[in-house]
């Protein structure tokens, strides 16, 4: 059984940790162009943000926009990883045809590692994204940077441990993805319908497991940009933008998958239904852990909670903030919200790609006015860097696809999930 | 005119009129889901459309076999959900600010921010209402009394009886040509339902 896959050679582990298997009923029918270009064009965009970035005029606002582009796709990673744990958990039926999606996406936490290493260096970097607690002589009474506050949180803010937490998640998510990875494609290969069943049991520890080092990760790689502020609900405020980015990536990659050839007559309009209600169910639950978020500190009314929401209502960025109430939540409600436009591939995927805007929107809007408070702006690094890691990451995503069954073909529930249909 | 359009309406719901005679419609008993979701989509193709099906549980598909179309509760919600959101903010804007201005720590009197979540919830209970009372409204619920009633076999539709009942009100209508229609469709017992207490049985 163990033999009936082979891992891939070690540098192609970075992107799929095993060896391809073919399937002769759900193959993948583009060309090897499909993720070549993109990998190339997206490793270019990368290099040259990279090149120009490391110069001194650059280099702050860099790491904020490498920060930010690097967030997306690891938004889109996470979430797609709690897709597959919840639907093992739950036994979800409808969605084991498209399964093979969410997990493909989930399995990219190598390639992230690797694209990490400047954020990396950043953290030890005066001029790094991190500074505000990085910097020298912060806990030390004699120094010139002492920050009482800081000095206090110095127990969990500090490098090494921020380090050991960061490399915490990476493992954690890195194994429970392949994984799952594994398994199902063992089963793909076997035909073992057992191996539905290690797939939940790994998910019942995998989820709390990758819930927890989400929050936390929220926390650390987003929240301590302004140290002084703290908010406990912000790791689930995380984690509801990335399984919103989740489903929206989903539809959008089937719509795509779709136009090309592949997986017609198997992913149907009553899965897109229950992606776009899932769509919208998240859409709203993003606005109300952001409400709740806002709504706490706005009663309360105490300068040390209100004041990272007073830098976002101010110098331009008020215009952010109204962007978002509407962008993310008020127009998608109402668009969403008829039956129709859930039903088609064509609308769905404009919301989807829409969403993904709005969720790189909202993570600009997180990490950006803490390197501009003055002045509300967009740089074009903010851009690039993010143009190309999502091309750099769907290139990885199509070509980990394009090795395998497109349909985890030996699912005991694909028959059932084939003929879903809402009541 | 008016009495015509109230029947319209009415027979939308699944409450139909007698005809002159008190013949109240025909009732059709299927053998099982799969034959009586081909008889339903017989019936509608043949032009009928006052017509319903009973059975013990839900059965997949059948909507789209009688061509019921999408259903207008969405849009009694929608309202519904606009009555909500509208009464929540007068109801606060009104009590805090108007009626009874209280200064709390400095708050404004009414701001939105405090008033969402009485906003979202009752946005949420009236879309409820609205749409639970929609759905009974819509389909002429609760309906004490209905001739089918008097039908001996039909206190078997919350069994394991499959039934399928023509109005006589449909324009379709004509007493052997309906049940010619449905025992083609392969119904096992046609019924004669009068509206004055009595039926009729007529077993093939």
């Amino acid at each position: 059984m163990r033999d009936a896959l082979r891992g891939s050679s070690p540098l192609m582990k970075l992107i799929d940790p095993l060896a391809s298997t073919k399937s002769d009923q759900y193959p993948f029918i583009g060309t090897s162009r499909s993720y070549i270009l993109p990998g190339l064009a997206g490793l270019v965009i990368v290099a040259v943000s990279i090149f120009v970035g490391m110069s001194e005029a650059f280099l702050e606002q860099f790491y904020f926009s490498y920060l930010i582009g690097w967030t997306f796709c690891l938004s889109i990673a996470l979430g797609c990883l709690f897709i597959v744990l919840i639907k093992h958990l739950v036994r979800a039926e409808w969605i084991v045809a498209l399964r093979r999606i969410p997990e493909a996406a989930a399995v990219s936490f190598p390639l992230l590692i690797l694209l990490f290493i400047p954020i990396l260096i950043g953290i030890f970097d005066t001029h790094g994204p991190y500074h505000h607690w990085t910097a020298e002589g912060i806990a030390d009474p004699d120094s010139k940077y002492y920050d009482e506050i800081l000095a206090g949180k110095v127990a969990y803010l500090n490098i090494p441990f921020f380090l050991t937490r960061l490399a915490l998640y990476f493992l954690a998510w890195t194994f429970v993805s392949s994984r799952l990875w594994r398994l199902s494609l063992l089963q793909d290969v076997t035909g073992d319908p057992n191996i539905s069943a290690r797939l939940r049991h790994l998910s019942a520890w995998g989820l709390p497991l990758c819930g927890i080092t989400t929050a936390f990760a929220g926390f650390d790689l987003l929240m301590t940009l302004y140290p002084h502020w703290f908010s406990t609900i912000f790791g689930v405020y995380f984690f509801s933008g990335a399984f919103l980015s989740a489903f929206c990536f989903t539809a959008l990659t089937i719509a795509g998958l779709q136009r090309s050839g592949m997986l017609r007559g198997v992913v149907t309009a009553e899965h897109y239904h229950d992606l776009g209600k899932l769509m919208f169910g998240f859409v709203v639950f993003w606005a109300y852990i952001a409400f709740s978020q806002y709504m706490l500190y706005w009663y309360g009314g105490i300068p040390e909670e209100t004041v990272w929401f007073k830098y976002r209502l101010q110098n331009g960025w008020e215009t952010h903030s109204a962007i978002l109430l509407f962008g993310h939540f008020i127009l998608p409600f109402l668009i969403l919200l008829p039956r129709a436009v859930k039903r088609y591939s064509l609308p769905l995927a404009i919301m989807a790609v829409w969403l993904l805007m709005m969720q790189w929107f909202d993570l600009h809007w997180q990490a950006m006015p803490v390197l501009h408070p003055d002045q509300a702006q967009f740089h074009w690094l903010d851009l690039s860097c993010w143009i190309g890691l999502v091309c750099v990451f769907v290139a990885g995503f199509l070509w980990r696809l394009s090795r395998h069954a497109m349909v985890c073909e030996a699912d005991p529930r694909l028959d059932k999930s084939l003929r879903f249909e809402n009541a | 005119m008016l009495k015509k359009l109230i029947q319209g309406v009415k027979a939308t719901m699944g409450i139909y009129e007698a005809r002159e005679d008190g013949i109240y419609g025909l009732l059709a008993e299927f053998p099982n889901p799969g034959v009586l979701i081909a008889a339903a989509r017989k019936v509608h193709t043949s032009g009928y459309r006052h017509f319903d099906t009973h059975s013990p549980f839900p059965i997949h598909g059948m909507d789209r076999a009688m061509g019921l179309g999408q259903s207008r509760i969405g849009y009694i919600t929608i309202l519904g959900s606009a009555t909500g959101l509208g009464l929540a903010t007068w109801l606060q804007w009104w009590t805090s600010a108007v009626d009874y201005p209280l200064n709390i720590s400095g708050k404004p009197f009414f701001a939105i921010e405090p008033s969402i979540p009485i906003m979202f919830e009752l946005t949420v209970l009236f879309s409820a209402l609205f749409a639970v009372g929609g759905m009974l409204a819509l389909n002429g619920l609760p309906r004490p009394y209905n001739p089918l009633f008097y039908s001996r076999e039909f206190t078997r539709a919350s069994d394991d009886g499959f039934f399928l009942h023509v109005a006589a009100s449909d324009s379709n209508f004509d007493l052997s040509a309906t049940e010619a229609l449905l025992k083609e469709a392969g119904a096992k017992a046609v019924e004669v339902i009068h509206d004055h207490g009595y039926s009729e049985l007529h077993t093939t």
